[in-house]
């Protein structure tokens, strides 16, 4: 209860600074920074609870995120209707990836993720209708009252898309889903022999944290007004998503999004300061400082310095 | 008659090319316990193996209470009834104890037997599995597999590892299942500990059977022990 009451001040707060006066760069830089929190938080349903390692999120990010496209250029849809089809697409995909992979273990089923995603590119940059290698323009709609630009909009959307798969994924966490999760990354064979329904709760994961990275996509091309494969499908979402929780710490909800925070923000902030091209170094380093000296992230750390204060 | 829990009917078993169970063939009757007794690489665990699902039977034939499992997946073997308390434990590390049991629970609750049956169990709850000594894992252990409700319960080596004191309690704790009326194949090293439960016993050695029958006939055979076992 307390949990959604202060997601409802959340969103009451963010909807007050989308129609304040604040700089409008802020909304540009924060939707960066809520998309990654929606990433991370649905990266690890999988990648934390269950351990199972995906660096497919930008096949589910650009699928809804295409998805959103050609609803958009085929109908002229409304948002509300781009993001459900961009959660449909991206959990259909993860339902298909996760009947074909989830079989497989460890290794083999990261480099399958990674498999997917080329996969998608290749497709969209074959199809011409959604503008092919080249990329399509897209002609935004009016913005909606009382939001008086399209940034501030889709930032307050993000905001509550992100409240809404962060309240999935701490729901996972706490159910019997979670619970057999947990017991799949700590071993699955025992996990089986004792009659957990491990496919069924991975298949279970794969959906619904395919669909999140695909409702997280699908505002992408009007917060751009434009979309074409490369950037789409870069790589550079599947690391972030995986490291945000990894940064964070993956056993709580709250860590992906703790570390969603802490890195795209520094992300931001080094693309503004320094360059583009440095803020996938960050990443870089952030990430291998953490799993060598802070395996258990921001969250184990904090857990720690708990302990050690209390005595 | 009393009824067969589990049996195998000539299993065939191969890691890859390498042939480790040869025609293994032997019975559990409902309520009674059966050692699986063999010296290390005789192929006791990968029984275990086959008849859980982990390493499907090339040839022969398993039956659980008469009922053909041997295509099954090894989750749906454990819904058939089949209950295992692996080998070295494998209790969910980062589990607490309430939610090691409860993750494995099927059908009847489960939970108060188990506490009553490991009273130490109840007092960690909250703690996480990975935090047990060796014996109060390895009570999770067999307290996640009753949890399911087995009709088999397989136990891989219960008392590997563990002090003499513990072993005795787990010798202890198979007793009173087995008074409950359990159906249990135990397989162990600790060859005194498994006749002094068995009412059958099955010897492996390099992966055949070298005697199957009850477990007074095997006792006093002072040279198929040594034989087989090189023990005692």
């Amino acid at each position: 209860m307390r949990f959604w009451i202060g997601a409802l001040l959340l969103a009451i707060a963010a909807g007050a600074l989308a129609v304040s006066g604040v700089n409008e760069y802020f909304f540009f830089a924060a939707y960066v920074v809520i998309t990654y929190i929606v990433l991370a938080t649905a990266w690890n349903i999988l990648g934390g609870y269950a351990g199972y390692v995906n660096f497919g999120t930008p096949a589910f990010f650009g699928s809804g995120a295409y998805a959103a496209v050609v609803l958009f250029q085929a109908l002229g849809a409304p948002l509300v209707v781009q993001i459900a089809a961009g959660t449909a697409m991206g959990a259909a995909l993860g339902f298909g990836v996760g009947v074909m992979t989830l079989r497989l273990r460890g290794i083999f089923f990261a480099i399958a993720t990674v498999a997917v995603v080329f996969i998608m590119e290749t497709l969209m940059i074959n199809w011409r209708y959604v503008g092919g290698a080249t990329g399509l323009q897209l002609q935004r709609p009016e913005v909606m009252a009382p939001f008086a630009t399209y940034a501030r909009m889709l930032f307050f959307v993000m905001t509550v898309m992100a409240i809404a798969a962060v309240g999935i994924a701490r729901y996972i966490q706490t159910s019997w889903v979670g619970r057999g999760l947990r017991a799949v990354r700590d071993s699955e064979e025992a996990a089986e022999a004792n009659g957990v329904p491990t496919l069924k709760l991975k298949l279970i994961a794969c959906v619904v944290s395919g669909g999140l990275m695909g409702a997280a996509g699908a505002p992408m091309p009007m917060y751009l007004s434009f979309i074409e494969p490369a950037s789409t499908f870069s790589l550079n979402y599947a690391i972030g998503a995986l490291a945000a929780p990894m940064i964070g710490g993956t056993i709580h909800w709250l860590g992906p999004v703790i570390g969603a925070i802490v890195l795209a923000s520094l992300q931001q902030i080094v693309t503004v300061t320094i360059s583009g091209e440095m803020n996938v170094l960050v990443v870089g380093v952030l990430l291998v400082l953490f799993v060598v000296l802070a395996p258990d992230g921001i969250l184990g750390l904090f857990k720690r310095w708990l302990k050690s204060s209390s005595r | 008659m009393a009824t067969e829990a589990l049996a195998l009917d000539g299993i065939d078993a191969l890691y890859g090319d390498s042939h480790v169970l040869h025609s293994v063939t032997f019975s559990l009757q409902e309520g009674h316990v059966l050692a699986l007794l063999g010296r290390n690489g005789a192929g006791k665990t990968t029984c275990m193996n086959a008849i859980i699902g982990f390493l499907p039977a090339r040839k022969g034939e398993i039956r659980v209470f008469g009922e053909r499992v041997g295509r099954l997946s090894p989750e749906a073997i454990a819904r058939k009834g089949v209950g295992l308390v692996p080998q070295g434990r494998r209790v969910f590390p980062t589990l607490t104890v309430k939610e090691n049991l409860i993750v494995a629970a099927r059908g009847k609750n489960q939970l108060d037997h188990v506490f009553e049956l490991f009273p130490r169990l109840k007092e960690r709850t909250e703690q996480h599995a990975g935090s047990l000594s060796g014996g109060e894992q390895q009570m999770l252990a067999i307290g996640r597999a009753l949890m399911g409700n087995p009709r088999v319960l397989l136990m891989d080596e219960p008392s590997e590892g563990l002090a003499p004191l513990i072993v005795a309690e787990v010798g202890r704790t198979i007793a009173r299942l087995k008074a409950e009326g359990q159906s249990i194949v135990l397989v162990e090293q600790n060859v005194k500990l498994a006749f002094d439960l068995a009412d059958e016993v099955a010897i492996l050695n390099t992966g055949r059977v070298a005697f199957a029958g009850p477990a007074s006939a095997a006792r006093d055979n002072e040279s198929l022990i040594t034989q087989h076992l090189g023990v005692f």
